[in-house]
């Protein structure tokens, strides 16, 4: 791997997906309203749930306010990074474009999944942020270097874990060839991830940590963000992390064994 | 339609977000507070789960594509209105989602045994009729977002933008009656409680008050229909096929 190569290949690719998406200015500005739009709207529902309870699952208002965010920051970069690459997949395999990806001199993951970039979301990160930040005030969370590692490692995690569910699933592509409903399906159950994980019943929450990890994506952080996770979890959300990161890379390497071009 | 059975299977598992909000709302006791039992709670997801399979609505992304692959010209041609065309395909894929759906409920029987009934006819009819209704309005409310494909070339951010106050307005997340007051206040006055709370609300035997929420799907349907007609009108003029 020559990191230089990598590094500048992607600066090409900032540069070109920029320039393109800049066309559509008046589409930002939607996007924007849109992600600001539904933010409010999860604080709706999450204050209907509070109308009459102190607490959701032994969290306060103001504390699951910080999945809020987190999970508006995931969102932000999913957007950002993760649909506009990875449904694009699906249109490489079915018209036969991924031809040309594999006998580009880079690595095919690199490109398939940095190629294009979407900088609405990059509003939406902002925003999460914001909420965060707001979180952090209203919480009296004092910040600390080693409370900031931690919260950075924890959330980078989730972002590899995010990211190899996508993967994953268009991956499947190169069997299924339109996997549209897979991704809407894996949006619905990643919805879950807006509230905290004790509020559901125990076979849900099993669900949700073994089967598709939502729980660490944003429960985790959130709980670091607290100051009340402990150090196991932590270490424990790494280590799933390292083994989703690893195997959709060897799922990928794998699936490409069956790949056979457009009708043939 | 059938030779994509796993994917409109797909489709139905990702419409169960009812169900996960069935089970914030039962497993912390929310309900108490809005003088719902369990078991009426659970019917109302589950209906609302069932409105929602057979109201969805996907025209403007289908009429985004054709438009922007320039496949709307041919259908310009033809003497019926290209909408009936996407009209009869949202049809049929309902058609073949009910069994899906049909499978999905059995499931949440077996999980909450004690919430089954059996609504009566009467009102069986009624729930459908409305649910159709609710489509129609949805299918109305796209298309005219979709017919803004002519001036712009991404109406589906505009949809998705549309999308979010149904998302959290129409009853999907919670129940219309939970919202405090000063949402009830003029919630019913948009369209969006008529989209899924009333028709889950009378089909599972909820509180609803059937002929003030027939009358305003209707009334809706009949502010929006000229509406459309217009938009319509005036675009077709504005078109230009692309590459001209």
């Amino acid at each position: 791997m020559n990191l230089r190569k990598y590094l500048k290949v992607y600066k090409k690719f900032l540069h070109t997906s920029l320039a393109s998406e800049l066309e559509y200015k008046t589409n930002i500005l939607i996007d924007l309203i849109t992600a600001i739009l539904s933010l409010i709207g999860s604080i709706f529902l999450l204050s209907i749930f509070f109308q009459n309870n102190g607490y959701i699952g032994g969290w306060k208002f103001e504390q699951a306010l910080i999945i809020q965010g987190i999970y508006t920051i995931l969102n932000g970069i999913t957007n950002t990074w993760f649909n506009p690459n990875l449904t694009e997949i699906v249109k490489h395999i079915r018209e036969g474009t991924l031809d040309f990806v594999l006998l580009k001199p880079i690595d095919s993951q690199f490109f398939i999944s940095l190629k294009k970039l979407n900088p609405s979301g990059f509003l939406e990160v902002m925003l999460g942020l914001f909420l965060l930040l707001f979180c952090v005030r209203i919480n009296q969370i004092n910040l600390n270097l080693s409370f900031l590692t931690l919260s950075l490692i924890t959330i980078s995690c989730s972002i590899c874990i995010l990211y190899s569910l996508w993967f994953f699933i268009s991956t499947t592509t190169i069997w299924f060839v339109k996997t549209w409903n897979a991704i809407e399906v894996l949006r619905s159950f990643l919805y879950i991830g807006r509230f905290p994980l004790n509020s559901f019943s125990f076979s849900l929450r099993v669900f949700f940590s073994i089967f598709i990890p939502i729980a660490f994506i944003t429960t985790i952080p959130s709980e670091v963000f607290l100051g009340f996770s402990q150090l196991w979890k932590i270490l424990l959300e790494f280590i799933v992390a390292t083994i989703f990161l690893i195997t959709s890379r060897k799922f990928w390497l794998f699936a490409l064994k069956f790949y056979s071009s457009a009708s043939s | 339609m059938l030779e994509y059975r796993v994917e409109i299977a797909l489709w139905a598992i990702s419409g169960i977000i009812p169900f996960f909000m069935l089970n914030i709302w039962t497993n912390n006791n929310l309900n108490e507070s809005i003088n719902i039992s369990d078991v009426m709670l659970s019917r109302y997801f589950l209906c609302a789960f069932f409105v929602r399979q057979f109201s969805v609505v996907w025209v403007v992304f289908s009429f985004e594509e054709d438009s922007l692959m320039g496949k709307v010209s041919p259908y310009l041609i033809q003497p019926l209105n290209p909408f009936f065309r996407y009209f009869a395909q949202h049809l049929a894929e309902q058609l073949t989602r009910f069994p899906f759906a049909l499978i999905i409920a059995f499931f949440f029987f077996i999980f909450n045994p004690e919430s089954i009934w059996i609504p009566n006819f009467g009102i069986l009819l009624l729930s459908i009729v409305s649910t159709f209704l609710s489509f129609l309005i949805q299918f109305l409310i796209q298309s005219i977002v979709a017919c803004l494909c002519f001036w712009t070339e991404k109406a589906s951010s505009i949809e998705r933008l549309l999308f979010i106050p149904t998302l959290f307005l129409s009853g999907l997340l919670a129940p219309v009656v939970s919202f405090p007051d000063y949402v009830k206040s003029w919630i019913y006055l948009t369209p969006f409680p008529y989209l899924i709370d009333f028709p889950a609300n009378l089909l599972s035997g909820n509180e609803a008050n059937i002929s003030g929420g027939l009358s305003m799907q209707i009334l809706w349907i009949f502010l929006l229909f000229p509406l459309f007609k217009k938009i319509w009108s005036e675009g077709t003029k504005k078109y230009t096929a692309m590459g001209s």
